[in-house]
């Protein structure tokens, strides 16, 4: 144990319990769950700060916010210059602070957490990224003062960016601080990327993603919306009309199936379809918008990540009775955000464990039952935990009106159609470097696109890596 | 000039209505066979509709829209001079365009107006074209001339018999197939309701006649991100909008995709009364 630890005896304090709408009432609406630390709170949680020497904390944030930094200003009240010290390392501490797993990053390497509960550091960003919004003191200035990129005729380099999720927003919004012309090429009508259309309001509002994006096109990019780069246009005419240097981020977005029989019967969703109809198409204020989605009282929902809960704590709000999260593992094998997976318990949400779907049933067409087996843990997988096998002659069903299936999303296809000279692994995503760099030169890559699935952090860690080796390349034609 | 603004509004027949939209990029893309994502207002769905003809000279393109629920007949009440909220495209799959041989087209209802690009490109490529078209009567016979120009043979059906054969494009076909025994068809393309694309491949099946049908999937984001477009084809679940529209009519599933269309009866009932009464009241004010 590191000495600094040995101080005079200090007082005890609970780490602050952050307040949020009941239960009861918060199934039956969209808006945010969590209501974010008062000033007093927040200056509170700070003083739990051991302000360590050697603070672990940084260490477990991939973008290595400076931690002890900004909770040192919290406990000086100085909560401008405080998120200033985040921004230095990360744009969107609204969206981190809400959505990080902080419990297997920063959190789970604080010091007082190897004793006491560790300091509530994802609470305190959102604080402070709230502050700055209620606050709104538009920090822009020093943005202003940009790099002059330009190729010597006056003319701004010029860099495309495909994806506006927040690989592409933290690219984009780098670049253009670093003086160049950015396009960002976005498929869908709005950009955000997984955080409009997958997220859920609830445990993200939208408004926050608008800012973000409103911010990055403060900087000067160019948000082309309904463009599908691979349909529009293909990276080889973005490359011939002017662009220098390309980022490709694209996401994880094409849904897996089951592969069971019964699984294109009405009433069966992919998450990422029952999630971007109420998400980013506002199915849940049907008919005011327009977009349907179908409500049942009983829903099942197979899956055990964030997205898995976000579906199961959507249908619970879109008026279900009873929602099943039917899980293969068991409850510490959940990959969910452990935050997620307790509000979805005080929700109602009832976890089905170690049970596996073999069959969906239907009538006339529309699904009436699933048909499951119960599984075992056996030895560890890959993943190192432990392989779930399936128990035999234990099959039952289970009744319900929906399915939703979330057992993981892979890279769409769509945009390397067209660019079968970029390298892809065998999952089909796109190898790139430690510096997002691919095989096709000026062209880079990152975020889950590269990695598959993984965290709204690692995307915005990649987004700035990329932007970096891009300014390289772009201002020495090396590859 | 700004990007989805409406050029030009015609009515084609009594449901059907045809929009000229300044969308450039679109324009300069399009291939016979895919099709836009539409939306038409900020609250509205996202759905397809086929690039019925496409202009790279002049930006344009023309969507062919049939009054169906509420956000195709929002669309049929803009005029020129409006704009379209959001069209990305060109999506889908061009059509397999090759020298055939003699290829058979056949378009039924607001079907027929995606059958035109695929004519003329069939033609281009050097096919003896045969277009057959249905409607329920003469007005629907849409792009007419657009159809007899490409074609080499112009057949058209209705249903109640005002212009040509009476009865369903694949009554015709029967026919024409059982006549002309030496003239049989290379490929055949149809493209129409569920209903009657099925019908054509039951007539062409013991013919071995190679028949392409577009599929009409309901769609949400029209790029392989949802998954709300699967259909079923030679037992394997596809994507509508990335694997398609156009599949092998012999292997799809036309029970599911019938079925499939039919999700959201209830929803788009309330979506349409909701958009008629606002309407009907603003026309009594
Ligand atoms: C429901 C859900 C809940 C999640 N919860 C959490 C969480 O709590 N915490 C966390 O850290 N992570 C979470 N994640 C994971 C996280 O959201 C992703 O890791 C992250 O968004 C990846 O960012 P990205 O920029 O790589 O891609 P995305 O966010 O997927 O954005 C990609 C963008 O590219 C666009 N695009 C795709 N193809 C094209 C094309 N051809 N042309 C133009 N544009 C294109 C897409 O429309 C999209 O906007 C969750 C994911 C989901 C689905
Ligand atoms: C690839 C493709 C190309 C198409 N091309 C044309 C075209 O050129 N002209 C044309 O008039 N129509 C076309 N359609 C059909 C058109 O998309 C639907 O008529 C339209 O979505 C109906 O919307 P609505 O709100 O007016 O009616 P609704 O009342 O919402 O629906 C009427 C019926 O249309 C179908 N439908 C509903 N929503 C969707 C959706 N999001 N996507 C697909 N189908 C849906 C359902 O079967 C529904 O029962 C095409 C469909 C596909 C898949
Ligand atoms: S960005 Fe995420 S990991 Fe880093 S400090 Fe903030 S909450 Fe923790
Ligand atoms: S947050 Fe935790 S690890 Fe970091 S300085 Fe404070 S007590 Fe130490
Ligand atoms: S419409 Fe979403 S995958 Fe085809």
């Amino acid at each position: 144990m590191q000495n600094e630890n040995i101080k005079p005896a200090r007082k005890k304090i609970p780490r602050n319990k952050i307040s949020e709408q009941q239960p009861a009432s918060r199934i039956k609406n969209f808006s945010e769950v969590e209501l974010g630390f008062s000033d007093q709170q927040a200056l509170l949680e700070s003083q739990r700060c051991l302000m360590c020497k050697n603070p672990k904390c940084t260490l477990g944030c991939p973008v290595e916010i400076d931690i002890k930094g900004f909770i040192s200003l919290i406990k000086d009240k100085k909560f401008h210059e405080a998120l200033e010290k985040i921004r230095e390392k990360n744009t969107m501490p609204g969206i981190c602070g809400r959505v990080c797993p902080q419990e297997d990053q920063c959190e789970k390497e604080c010091i007082l957490g190897i004793k006491d509960d560790p300091v509530a550091i994802g609470k305190l960003e959102r604080f402070l990224a709230d502050y700055g919004i209620k606050n709104s003191k538009q920090n822009n200035s020093e943005e202003t003062a940009l790099h002059n990129n330009n190729s010597g005729t006056g003319k701004k380099i010029k860099a495309a960016v495909i994806g506006a999720g927040p690989a592409g927003l933290t690219c984009s919004g780098e670049l253009a601080k670093m003086g160049y012309d950015v396009t960002l090429f976005e498929a869908l009508h709005k950009a955000g990327g997984v955080l409009v259309y997958g997220i859920p309001e609830f445990r993200l509002p939208k408004s926050i993603v608008d800012g973000e994006v409103e911010y990055v096109k403060s900087l000067g990019v160019e948000i082309k919306l309904n463009s599908i780069v691979g349909k529009t246009y293909t990276i080889d005419e973005l490359l011939d009309n002017g662009y220098t240097s390309v980022f490709i981020a694209t996401g994880a977005g094409l849904p897996y199936f089951l592969g069971i029989p019964g699984e294109n019967l009405n009433g069966v969703y992919s998450a990422n379809e029952y999630l971007t109809r109420v998400n980013l198409m506002k199915g849940y204020l049907f008919p005011h918008w327009d977009t349907p989605v179908k409500r049942t009282s009983v829903v099942s929902v197979i899956g055990g990540g964030n997205v898995a809960l976000d579906s199961a704590r959507t249908a619970k709000r879109l008026g279900a009775e009873k929602v099943y999260l039917i899980y293969r593992r068991s409850e510490v094998e959940m990959p969910g955000r452990i935050e997620e997976i307790k509000h979805a318990k005080e929700e109602g949400i009832e976890m089905v464990f170690l049970t596996n779907p073999v069959e969906i049933k239907g009538e006339n067409g529309w699904v009436k039952k699933i048909t499951c087996i119960k599984m075992q843990l056996g030895d560890p997988d890959e993943s190192g935990r432990r392989r779930p096998v399936t128990i035999p002659g234990s099959e039952h069903d289970i009744d319900t009106g929906i399915v939703v299936i979330a057992i993981g999303q892979g890279p769409n296809p769509v945009l390397m159609q067209t660019s079968p000279d970029i390298s892809l692994n065998k999952w089909g995503n796109i190898i790139a470097d430690d510096i997002c760099k691919t095989n096709k030169k000026g062209v880079f890559a990152g975020g889950d696109i590269v990695t598959g699935a993984a965290t709204v952090i690692l995307a915005m860690g990649a987004g700035k890596v990329a932007a970096r080796a891009m300014d390289d390349y772009m201002k020495t034609g090396v590859w | 000039m700004k990007e989805n603004k409406i050029l030009e509004k015609s009515v084609l027949c009594s449901d059907t209505v045809s929009l000229i939209i300044y969308s450039p990029v679109i324009a300069a893309k399009a291939r016979a066979g895919q099709f836009v994502i539409v939306r038409a207002s900020e609250e509205g769905e996202r759905i397809p509709l086929t690039i019925a003809e496409s202009y790279p000279s002049s930006g344009t393109i023309n969507l062919a829209i049939l009054k169906r629920g509420k956000t195709t007949n929002l669309l049929c009440s803009l005029n020129k001079g409006d704009y379209i909220t959001d069209i990305a495209g060109p999506l889908g799959k061009p059509s397999e365009i090759e020298k055939f041989g003699t290829v058979c087209i056949i378009g039924g209802g607001v079907g027929i107006a995606p059958t035109v690009p695929i004519i003329k490109a069939m033609k281009e490529a050097g096919n003896f074209v045969i277009s057959i078209m249905g409607a329920r009567n003469c007005s629907g016979l849409i792009f007419e001339d657009s159809i007899k120009k490409y074609s080499n043979q112009y057949h058209v059906c209705t249903d109640d018999g005002s212009t040509g054969y009476k009865g369903f494009v694949s009554g015709f076909l029967t026919q024409y197939l059982n006549e002309n025994p030496d003239k049989k068809p290379d490929r055949i393309v149809a493209i129409g309701p569920v209903l009657m694309m099925k019908a054509v491949c039951d007539v062409t099946s013991p013919f071995g006649i190679k028949t392409i049908v577009s599929l009409n999937p309901i769609m949400v984001d029209g790029t392989g991100m949802c998954g709300s477009c699967r259909v079923e084809v030679g037992g394997k679940t596809m994507f509508g909008c990335v694997d398609g529209p156009e599949f092998d009519g012999h292997l799809v599933d036309f029970g599911l995709l019938n079925s499939r269309l039919n999700i959201y009866c209830n929803e788009e009932k309330v979506s349409y009364d909701k958009y008629m009464e606002k309407h009907e009241c603003k026309m009594k004010i």
